[in-house]
């Protein structure tokens, strides 16, 4: 089995293995990219209603493609099929949202919901049809490359490439409407015209991937690796870039991996290794991550108490939160009886005397960066400069404290 | 040893109340820290708001002021401190207090009358299934009436004006016949004619020995309708009378550069 | 009339059942701005029930019930954390979260031997009411007699159970949960456990969903969660009404969608029946979209929005 994998991931695999996993790498960048568009446009899940509503479009392209005498499990009149399908689905979400009271996840749920079971209906209206026994048309359901025609590997390699191609071509309109429509539209880009785009190229995405990935399953391709790349990073030009090579990544690994055995269909193992990439994601990732965010979450908390304390200390007020109380006691700011040290009445005296500080430097500064820096924590001196905090500290009078030698 | 005395601390607006305050507070806000992520909206905030008056919480946008209220109800949790109501504990206080919150915090699209929305004031009356009586229906219209809407008890939530929406949730408020009356920016967007309908009602509630606390942001009007006012701007700024402590220097603590100087002093503020 | 006992009677009960029981927390889904939690918990009842199935070895109710709440309420906590630490807009959160427990699913299914018993991915995928009959049945008379009741596909008591559970459920905590739709903070402040609650409706949604999926499959059960509440609130500006209109709706979807699956296609000539389950998807939609044309309160209105 390793062996397998691995002649599978090295391209050894047979020429429309080798075929299918470049294919789905190109399919995995392509809607990886194109993914973070509709991510950070915050319509996801549109993507989801398409992938659904392109069932009843496959089935009824081969009852036509039958019925006309041809073969109907030629791939490229299905994806056409699907594609109409696909678009009518996207164009009764956005009229659904236009013109009812009902809202957006409505509609994605409903026109997901009502054209897969109309699908459903067509596909057992095929299975009833004489040369329908063989169509293998579930195979678009959950994805299967196994048994794949030569034509067919060549279609997916071909459209994965050219929805690359329109990605690169559009990237820097894209970027600018994702970021912010208003200012793209200033600037001159029209903006309905490049969400149209955007859809169009889920849509294809969606199309390409059904031999592959599978319906039900190939928003996962859209979704997941741009939600795992923005928790790498902030800025959308590197999220774009990150998602692309995430996608590529689980594109090809998972097209290899389910090359090398049966059982394995390719959509759910393109699927996981998406996933896996992104629980490792989501676990490490520096600002966005789980282990990070418990570890700041917890060092804030401190910090809040710890000031807290402090305040409490110069107020001459009693302590009584413990968690306080043993913030204080390990910083070594109070003795085990409560009572503050030197280095304790020292920063506690620091700590009342920032707080008059900022009083006086709100009334000084008469700009936002000042009165809106305050927010309890924010050390005084990373907000204005040592000249400034003198000329507080000139209308404030001696520091108190400045005669016994703690300041 | 004792720490020693610091001179700064009398300057400083901050101070614990004291258990004695607590008892005798209608709210009393202990070290309350509220923290959406990692900037606190709200730091440290105490506070002892007295029985039986009008009370404005006063700050700039941002400051806080409806987290501070919503911390104070348990709506959004708290990374410290504690809340005492009437000097009891906010779950066994709950029957004293009517919560009026934001207007726009709610979808009025739901599918409901505006009497059902006012119905939901009895909700610790009635509890699951305890069947609602005419009784409740006839409170629940004289609510309306206190409000000036009896005329639209029938009408579907949706078909409302914003006066008219905030005057729905202060009639929802009095049918909760509670003793401390929070709101969250009850003027915000509404007509004059709602403004004036309001404040008449608040202040007969007032007449009624109940305690009105509000959220407010018009300057101009606090000396008029308030008795006692709380200056905030994520952390307390200050807190008393309006007559001692609605002046220009707590103001300009409070709000910094954005307040103009002119605006300040076509406030009827106390010297 | 034996035919109609023996293949007909019970799927459209299953049907009807089934689709009441999604339809109940569908309005309150919907009202939520949670419609596409149906969506998320529907994908992720097939990896439930097969790891139920891997635990016990058997295809049974309580287990399988069990095996999907819990596949739920993992999902709901994952998307949760993902929303919260990962600071990601929920739509995409709960995409990432119900494709990969869907896919780790079929993934099971796929490696596991499940020949001996009912359970593959097309059918976890689109149901089969069809196979839901009644052998035992012989006349009206079944109806009363006890060896013949003991032959009901247990598919039906199951649901019975649930719808009745649901419906007792909205019917007890009414108000709360009307309360807490409506108005969270409010809620909260009169001592509602709002969180309980929206995590309760979560719960019985996954075991509607569950009770559901044998009969119509993981995704059509979607537009019984959906369609109705959605084409019920077009109907009315009233909760209780638009609850009891989604009654309606779903019911008739039920009926209509069987009897035209089964005898729809000889009409046309055709030798053999479509699929149930998708039919029924299809009348909730057509009544959905009738709804969207035509019904009384289609539209939001205007002064809704208006801030004077």
């Amino acid at each position: 089995m390793p062996d397998a994998i691995l002649s599978a991931l090295l391209l050894q695999a047979g020429y429309n293995a080798a075929l299918v996993a470049i294919g789905s790498a190109l399919l995995g960048i392509a809607a990886g990219a194109g993914g973070t568009f509709l991510f950070l446009r915050k319509r996801a899940l549109v993507s989801d209603a398409v992938a659904h509503a392109t069932l009843p479009g496959i089935g009824l392209a081969f009852i036509l493609m039958v019925a006309l005498g041809g073969d109907g499990r030629n791939l490229v009149g299905l994806l056409a099929g699907s594609a109409v399908s696909a678009a009518v689905g996207l164009l009764l979400v956005d009229w659904i949202v236009r013109h009812t009271r009902l809202a957006e996840d409505v509609a994605i749920g409903s026109v997901l919901s009502v054209f897969f079971g109309l699908g459903v209906v067509v596909l057992t209206v095929i299975q009833s049809m004489s040369s329908g026994r063989q169509a293998g048309l579930e195979g678009f359901l959950l994805g299967s490359t196994a048994g794949m025609l030569r034509q067919d590997a060549l279609v997916i390699a071909v459209g994965g490439a050219l929805a690359l191609a329109v990605l690169v071509l559009l990237r820097r309109p894209m970027t600018l409407v994702a970021f912010d429509p208003g200012y793209a539209a200033a600037r001159g880009v029209r903006v309905q015209a490049v969400d149209l785009a955007m859809m169009a190229l889920v849509l294809a995405v969606t199309v390409i991937g059904l031999k592959v990935v599978g319906l039900i399953l190939i928003v996962a391709m859209l979704i997941i690796p741009p939600v795992t790349a923005r928790l790498w990073s902030e800025r959308t030009d590197s999220v774009v870039l990150i998602a692309g090579a995430l996608g590529g990544l689980a594109g090809y690994l998972g097209a290899a991996v389910s090359a090398s055995a049966p059982n394995l269909p390719t959509g759910p193992i393109i699927v996981l290794v998406s996933f896996a990439l992104f629980c490792i994601s989501l676990l490490f990732a520096p600002s966005r991550g789980v282990l990070a965010a418990a570890i700041r979450h917890r060092r804030f908390q401190r910090r809040v108490h710890r000031r807290q304390g402090l305040l409490a200390l110069a107020r001459n007020e009693p302590i009584l939160d413990p968690l306080t109380l043993k913030v204080l006691r390990r910083d070594g700011l109070i003795r085990p009886d409560k009572v503050a040290t030197d280095a304790g009445r020292a920063r506690a005296a620091k700590a009342l005397r920032d707080e008059r500080r900022w009083d006086v430097a709100r009334q000084m500064h008469q700009d936002e960066g000042v009165s809106g820096g305050y927010d309890g924590l924010t050390a005084i001196e990373t907000v204005l400069t040592p000249d400034e905090i003198a000329a507080i500290d000139a209308r404030i009078g001696t520091p108190a404290l400045a005669d016994k030698g703690v300041v | 040893m004792a720490p020693p005395k610091l001179e700064l601390a009398a300057e400083d607006g901050a101070r614990a109340p004291s258990p004695e305050d607590i008892a005798n507070a209608s709210l009393a806000l202990s070290e309350i820290t509220v923290s959406y992520g990692e900037k606190p909206a709200v730091f440290s905030v105490d506070a002892a708001l007295p029985r039986e008056s009008m009370v404005a919480i006063i700050g700039p946008n941002g400051a806080g002021k409806s987290t501070l209220l919503k911390a104070a109800l348990g709506i959004v949790p708290r990374l410290s401190g504690s809340v005492r109501i009437f000097g009891q504990e906010l779950e066994r206080a709950r029957d004293r207090v009517a919560y009026v919150p934001q207007r726009a915090s709610v979808d009025w699209d739901f599918p409901t009358r505006v009497i059902d929305v006012v119905l939901m004031g009895f909700y610790r009356e009635l509890g699951l299934l305890r069947f609602l009586r005419k009784g409740h229906r006839e409170r629940a219209r004289a609510c309306l009436e206190r409000v000036g809407m009896a005329d639209f008890a029938e009408r579907q939530i949706g078909q409302l004006s914003g006066g008219q929406q905030q005057r729905v949730f202060l009639a929802r408020a009095l049918a909760q016949d509670a003793e401390l009356y929070l709101l969250d920016e009850p003027f915000a967007g509404v007509d004059a004619a709602t403004e004036k309908a309001i404040i008449d009602v608040l202040h007969t509630l007032k007449t009624a020995r109940k305690t009105v606390v509000c959220v407010h942001h018009d300057l101009a009007t606090v000396a008029d309708y308030f008795d006692h006012v709380l200056l905030i701007n994520v952390r307390k700024v200050a807190e008393g009378p309006t007559s001692t402590t609605f002046t220009a220097k707590n103001l300009q603590a409070t709000y910094g550069g954005r307040l103009a100087s002119t605006h300040i002093d076509q406030l009827k503020l106390s010297s | 009339m034996d035919g109609f006992l023996q293949l007909s009677l019970t799927p459209i009960l299953i049907g009807i059942l089934s689709a009441i029981a999604c339809a109940l927390p569908g309005n309150f889904l919907i009202l939520r701005r949670q419609a596409l939690i149906g969506d998320a918990i529907s994908h992720v009842v097939l990896p439930g029930i097969v790891v139920a199935f891997l635990a016990t070895g058997v295809i049974a109710a309580l287990p399988m019930l069990v095996g999907a709440a819990g596949a739920a309420l993992v999902a709901v906590i994952l998307i949760e954390t993902i929303k919260r630490v990962g600071r990601i807009e929920p739509g995409a959160a709960m995409g990432v979260v119900f494709t990969s427990m869907f896919a780790a699913g079929v993934l099971l299914l796929e490696q596991t031997d499940t020949s001996a018993v009912h359970l593959d991915v097309e059918h976890a995928l689109m149901g089969n009411l069809e196979s839901l009959i009644w052998f035992d049945a012989t006349g009206w008379g079944s109806l009363v007699d006890p060896v013949a009741l003991a032959g009901l596909p247990p598919e039906l008591p199951r649901i019975a159970v649930v719808a009745a559970v649901i419906a007792v459920l909205a019917f007890v905590f009414w108000r709360p949960l009307k309360l807490s739709t409506f108005d969270e903070g409010f809620a909260a402040t009169v001592g509602v456990p709002t969180r309980t609650i929206g995590l309760a409706l979560v719960a019985a949604s996954a075991v509607a969903a569950v009770a559901a999926f044998d009969a119509v499959g993981s995704i059509i059960v979607i537009a019984m969660f959906i369609c109705p509440p959605a084409a019920a609130r077009l109907m009315t500006n009233r909760l209780e009404a638009q609850v009891g209109w989604s009654v309606v709706f779903a019911t008739l979807s039920a009926i209509v969608g069987y009897v035209l699956a089964g005898y729809g296609p000889l009409w046309f000539g055709a030798q053999n029946a479509v699929s149930a389950a998708g039919m029924i998807a299809a009348v909730s939609g057509v009544i959905l979209a009738i709804a969207c044309l035509a019904a009384p309160h289609r539209r939001r209105i205007g002064a809704a929005q208006g801030q004077g």
